[in-house]
């Protein structure tokens, strides 16, 4: 080539991206492959995870972040969103969902914030019901209206200026009541185990 | 070091012209497909917007919340608009590079059809539910594969032109087209792979998304910037050392980069610092590139009047050297600590992925479109006018992200003031950002009229080269 063979040009790129894999990804996952769950975290439940599938579906993710940062960096402490996360929260955690964005509120312990199934369910079906200058978008399919509601069926408190029409009930569908199964389980307010904060 | 010169002897013209016309079809094929797609991205971009501003308009249709439409518009723009376009410009750069006819033709048109079919599968599987919700990764797996098919297709074209090239020297241009070739189908395989958990996983994500960045549609850029800036302009590049130091220093340290959009989260804090550390590092290769490029142009800034390619190709150096700096320092903690998390960052992907890389690809396609169809530009106005919707919608864009990003993370920061009124400030913002969008898409609009005018001949017939004919290159 121009300064070197060219054979030496091509080994020299590919051990450019292989060094910054090794140091990115090859040495951490060394390091955090030993990562015990934490004591207190337990494994999702069978409507969590579909729940958790429902917060992957609809991009909850663009939004909210579901990691909490120390003391002395961020507000996330004064605000009393959690102790900051560690590695041995996240062991259940397929597909990631550390986020990168705080439109919205941090998610990590919104089960300990707000543990009221019925808030969720509300605001789920449109935030500005419950919060006036959210700008959530509403999830409207997560429902079905019904005239009689049965004696199974989770009825939403929906103030009357945001129903559809009058004299209807709105009722849960599976979908919104695993999705905030899932919201409820995020409580990772249990202690960290000693030593085993973030490496 | 000089891109091989418009020497105005007949037979070379004659030879370049060949190339241009067995280049034709694929680079075409390319561009319009990639045309295509910034519409539609512009619309998913516009409308995620507007949903800011109006949370409940199209409230009712899932397919088209807000968590839907913000990743497809990502995925449609890199995967379909900034991948093809790019990729079409490289077909056609590496054959006049190496003056050869492009090779393996057949493979490249093979690749459009299936990188169409993968960003269309992807994109439709988002809006349906099926996104693997990590960013820049959210093509389901088939979706992924058949991206990956298209590029090791494009790439092989790419390899075997280059072995078939009849020159002694190569162009600068060259080592970045050669490196992203043999980068990206590894780095996308192994970021694709189904196996990782929890933070490690965080990590995965974010090697790729920057180094997506990085070896990529950075390179891309950088090969056209280099390409054309010293072309148009007619003089060598500054300094051949200084490219030298810029590449390997940039093949270095950019691989490093990815932890930074993890700072202050449960990812080892040793890893967070290397990241910083190498982000900050940047600045070596992205100062040589800068004076590069930056002290070929210097004296000929009247030439940005009179050559489109030259007005948005510049405008796309200013920008890289402006989004790295900007990307250095906010990967410090200091700044993490108030941007993470906010509207900024989405500014500074915008000052890169547009303002850089876009508007490069926009002034490549300008110079390459003419010459591959045979057919002249049409309506010079309106290419001034798709420059200055693009360029002040880019400029609006980014001032309203950085500045509401910033005072976003500052209020955020503030526990006293509750979440309702950090969203609240940030609405005027939104907004402009909204208006920022619209411009941008009447320019695209602008842009793929003028484009299709070309492809349809419907404009002067381009008979002599551009110094005799006037034309618009």
């Amino acid at each position: 080539m121009m300064f070197i063979r060219l054979w030496l040009f091509f080994a020299g790129v590919l051990a450019t991206l292989f060094l910054g894999w090794a140091a990115l990804v090859g040495v951490p996952g060394m390091q955090l492959a030993s990562v015990a769950p934490q004591q207190g975290l337990r494994p999702y439940t069978y409507e969590q995870m579909h729940g958790r599938q429902i917060y992957i579906r609809e991009g909850c993710a663009y939004c909210h972040s579901q990691q909490t940062r120390a003391e002395g960096f961020g507000s996330d402490q004064q605000r009393r969103w959690g102790r900051a996360s560690v590695p041995g929260d996240y062991v259940y955690d397929r597909p990631h969902l550390l986020g990168t964005s705080r439109t919205g509120p941090d998610l990590w312990n919104i089960g300990a914030r707000q543990p009221s199934r019925s808030w969720h369910l509300t605001h789920l079906y449109n935030p500005r019901s419950v919060v006036r200058e959210s700008v959530m978008p509403p999830f409207p399919w997560l429902f079905v209206e019904k005239t009689e509601a049965g004696p199974e069926d989770v009825m939403l408190d929906v103030p009357p200026a945001f129903r559809p029409r009058a004299g209807v009930s709105i009722v849960a569908t599976r979908e919104a009541l695993d999705l905030v199964e899932y919201l409820l389980g995020l409580d990772h307010t249990y202690p960290v185990a000693p030593g085993a904060g973030k490496p | 070091m000089q891109p091989p010169a418009e020497e105005q002897a007949p037979d070379r013209l004659a030879s370049r012209q060949e190339l241009d016309r067995a280049a034709a079809l694929p680079v075409l094929l390319y561009f319009g497909s990639g045309i295509a797609w910034l519409l539609a991205g512009t619309l998913l971009g516009v409308a995620a917007s507007l949903k800011f501003d109006l949370p409940d308009w199209l409230g009712t249709i899932a397919q088209l919340t807000y968590g839907r439409i913000r990743p497809a518009h990502l995925n449609v723009m890199a995967y379909g608009w900034a991948s093809l376009a790019g990729a079409g410009c490289l077909v056609w750069l590496t054959s006049r590079l190496c003056r050869v006819p492009i090779r393996r033709p057949e493979w490249l048109i093979a690749s459009v059809l299936l990188w169409n079919l993968g960003v269309a599968y992807g994109a439709l599987s988002i809006l349906l539910g099926y996104s693997q919700s990590v960013e820049w990764l959210e093509y389901p797996l088939p979706a992924a594969g058949i991206i990956a098919a298209a590029f090791l297709l494009f790439a092989s074209s790419i390899l075997a032109t280059f072995r078939a090239r009849k020159v002694e020297h190569l162009y600068v241009s060259l080592w970045y087209i050669m490196a992203s070739v043999v980068w990206f189908p590894p780095l996308y395989v192994v970021a694709n792979l189904p196996i990782y958990t929890g933070v490690v996983h965080g990590a995965v994500n974010w090697w790729y998304g920057h180094n997506a960045l990085a070896v990529w549609f950075t390179p891309v850029g950088l090969t056209l910037a280099y390409y054309f800036i010293p072309k148009v302009i007619g003089r060598p590049i500054y300094s051949y050392y200084l490219s030298l130091i810029g590449f390997w220093a940039f093949a270095l340290f950019y691989n490093w980069n990815g932890i930074h959009h993890l700072v202050g989260g449960p990812v080892p804090t040793w890893l967070q610092t290397i990241s910083i550390i190498a982000s900050v590092l940047m600045v070596i290769p992205v100062m040589a590139v800068a004076v590069n490029h930056h002290m070929t142009t210097i004296g000929n800034f009247r030439m940005l009047r009179t050559s489109p390619t030259l007005r948005f190709t510049v405008f796309g150096a200013m920008s890289y050297t402006a989004v790295s700096f900007q990307g250095s320092m906010e990967a410090l903690r200091t700044m993490q600590e108030v941007v993470h998390f906010t509207h900024y960052t989405v500014g500074h992907a915008h000052l890169g992925v547009y303002a850089f890389l876009t508007m490069i690809l926009f002034g490549a396609m300008y110079y390459i479109t003419p010459r591959v169809a045979q057919w002249n530009w049409t309506r010079p106005g309106w290419i001034k006018a798709h420059f200055w919707l693009s360029a002040g919608g880019v400029l609006l864009y980014v001032a309203a992200m950085v500045v509401g990003g910033f005072l976003q993370g500052l209020a955020m920061n503030d526990a006293a003031k509750p979440f309702v009124e950090v969203v609240d400030l940030t609405r005027p913002y939104l907004t402009a950002r909204t208006v920022s969008g619209i411009l941008m898409g009447a320019g695209h609009l602008v842009f793929a009229l003028l484009f299709v005018e070309v492809v349809l001949r419907r404009g002067p017939r381009r008979l002599a080269p551009p110094w005799e004919a006037g034309g618009a290159g």
